[in-house]
């Protein structure tokens, strides 16, 4: 699957003529992904264990709302904070990820206490949550919002490049920790382990993209004008010849945090576990006296947490709420987890290919635009890459022997 | 309409019991209220002559009753480690699935109960009968049970590997344990079991020693739902 996105990086980026892969376009992508992404990881869950969540780009839209009417009503016109107050942002975050939490626990407790199909539970929900956001904000657009909140954008929150290296740095050498104490532990426990070489090769890999990536989102540089104006907001003027990279944006150090923890669920929790084994035989699980009733709950509401966080992350980026915030958000969602790798029939999945799935949709999508292929024609393309993926990932696993 | 109705059965420490009786006889669904899977309308369960509470699996768990279903309830798309211990996980300091301690239990007690068994890191939908088997008999055996209830466990094996279970079954009686064990094949019944209890149509035709009952006697309660020895009296 990482082939298949250098693959089509690659292929954009010789059609486009070098601008593809620039590192102004890789930064656009990226924070376009994050929040579909962000969504994806909640969805391997729930996908593995035989639901789906039709509602997530509905629990955004509701969630954003939430979050945009605390910031230009609730907050400051009703409760009287000043604008730019600390406060406002935190608040208005914490409220959106309530929401989804709840309204991801109530599709939970339909589906896994009143045995609703979790399909038709959540195609109720695409209709409901998005027209309740149409009632609370009677249907306007919500902004300017707090400028606290936008950080978590993408273009108005970066690191900056030396945090970002700290980052990087960080990041890499959690890695090489991470291989080299999983071959101890094997080792110690005298289980054969992968040749020495094999090992070393992984972890330059994986140390050479975590670097490269962000090498490449430091030398997207910001904007003369854009560094004009905030030395003149600071009341200096701007140094001749001055310039500053971008770096890693925050929303992409919050997806990477969902990431690692998603990941350490689904594998190191026993919650992880179950999610897995319920998926994979419902009635094994029950059981070995797993509660997978309380478990569909859980997994809806961790759905509609990252839903919620999605809400913060969209809205930041394009800087209002509106009506149609996170529209079919739930495609590209479900679409992602399953070129990705995780499999409707349940028990299957992965948190990285989940994520993997959203830049391939993202990729693809941006990349037909930057080529000039009219919009009709992209989601067209993007349909037939969902259906073909799957139908290579069958064919692959038939050859191999596996399920 | 009741799929058990009035049937009480004893089984003592280091005994085995045969359950018997047609596809529909009820012998499934009185297993699977001793191991909580069902809950019974009426009546006792008593373990050392207590009455135990038992509602869920769980809860049968926690008083040492173990069951091998004879769909032998594995998630297929997990390993022999991850299936041994769900819903039991072992973990580490930090409350993390300790995967490493976890396989190295498995080699262990696999060692012992399988030993040609090698397929730790494969999902068990990878694996034959005889192998899945043992990874069930492994989850019930290792939690040190003390009441074992096997139902049809040797139906899917081959002759190899059904000499095996009979000899672990009498491992197991002379720890003490007690087993239920249901079984269509009353050849292998009077080999395995002490006694045998016969049902049809959710009721207790009736309990024998297998000492005091031919295989013509049993099939006859099995059939007819009769106890010929009770008839002759």
């Amino acid at each position: 699957m990482i082939g298949a996105l250098i693959l089509i990086s690659l292929a954009f980026n010789i059609a486009t003529g070098g601008l593809f892969l620039s590192p102004r376009n890789v930064f656009n992508i990226t924070i376009q992904t994050v929040s579909v992404a962000i969504m994806a990881t909640g969805m391997v869950f729930v996908i593995v264990t035989r639901h789906i969540d039709l509602s997530v780009g509905s629990i955004l839209a509701f969630a954003s709302a939430v979050a945009g009417v605390l910031q230009v009503r609730w907050l400051t016109q009703d409760l009287g904070l000043e604008l730019g107050n600390p406060l406002i942002a935190p608040i208005a975050i914490l409220g959106a990820l309530l929401v989804g939490t709840l309204i991801g626990a109530l599709n939970g407790w339909l589906a896994g206490y009143q045995n609703i199909p979790s399909f038709i539970v959540t195609l109720g929900g695409l209709l409901v949550w998005r027209n309740v956001a149409w009632y609370l904000t009677s249907g306007q657009t919500l902004g300017p919002l707090d400028r606290t909140l936008l950080i978590f954008g993408g273009a108005e929150g970066t690191l900056g490049p030396t945090w970002s290296w700290i980052v990087a740095v960080v990041a890499a050498a959690a890695a090489v920790l991470a291989i080299w104490n999983g071959r101890r532990n094997k080792a110690r426990h005298g289980f054969p382990v992968k040749p020495a070489w094999a090992e070393v090769v992984l972890t330059v890999v994986i140390v050479g993209a975590i670097l490269g990536f962000i090498a490449v989102l430091n030398a997207y540089l910001v904007p003369e004008n854009k560094l004009k104006r905030i030395f003149e907001a600071r009341g200096e003027t701007m140094p001749e010849g001055y310039t500053a990279g971008y770096g890693l944006p925050i929303s992409v150090l919050i997806l990477i945090v969902v990431a690692i923890v998603m990941t350490v669920i689904a594998r190191k929790t026993r919650f992880g576990r179950y999610i897995f084994a319920t998926g994979g035989n419902p009635d094994a699980a029950l059981l070995s006296g797993i509660d997978t009733r309380w478990l569909t709950v859980k997994v809806f509401a961790l759905m509609g947490f990252m839903a919620g966080l999605s809400a913060v992350v969209a809205q930041a980026r394009l800087q209002n709420h509106t009506n149609d915030i996170g529209f079919q958000d739930e495609l590209r969602v479900i679409a992602a987890a399953v070129i990705g790798g995780t499999a409707l029939a349940g028990g299957v999945g992965t948190i990285y290919g989940a994520i993997l799935g959203a830049f391939i949709v993202q990729a693809i999508q941006s990349g037909m635009g930057m080529v000039g292929v009219d919009t009709p024609l992209q989601n067209i393309v993007v349909g037939l890459v969902l259906v073909v993926a799957v139908w290579i990932d069958g064919i692959y696993r038939k050859r191999l022997g596996v399920r | 309409m009741r799929a058990v109705d009035g049937v009480s059965i004893d089984l003592h420490p280091g005994e085995v019991v045969g359950l018997l009786g047609h596809n529909g006889a009820g012998k499934s669904t009185l297993i699977k209220i001793l191991s909580g899977a069902y809950q019974a309308d009426s009546g006792d369960i008593l373990i050392n002559g207590q009455k135990a509470d038992i509602r869920s699996p769980a809860d049968a768990r926690r008083y040492n009753i173990e069951t091998i279903y004879q769909t032998l309830a594995l998630a297929d798309n997990l390993d022999a480690a991850s299936n041994l211990f769900l819903g039991r996980e072992l973990v580490n300091r930090f409350g993390l699935v300790d995967d490493d301690a976890m396989e190295a239990e498995t080699r262990k007690i696999m060692a012992r109960l399988n030993p040609n068994f090698r397929k730790l890191k494969e999902p068990v939908s990878a694996l034959s009968g005889g192998q899945r088997q043992s990874v069930a008999i492994a989850r019930a055996v290792y939690f040190n049970a003390r009441i074992l209830i096997m139902d049809e466990p040797t139906a899917a094996l081959g002759v190899h590997e059904t000499a095996m279970v009979a000899d672990l079954i009498k491992e197991l009686k002379a720890q003490g344990l007690g087993i239920f064990l249901i079984s269509h094949d009353t050849r292998e019944m009077m080999d395995l079991c002490d006694r045998v209890s016969v049902m049809k149509n959710g009721k207790l035709v009736g309990s024998e020693r297998v000492e005091d009952v031919t295989e013509d006697d049993i099939l006859s309660m099995i059939i007819l739902g009769k106890n010929p020895r009770r008839e002759a009296a």
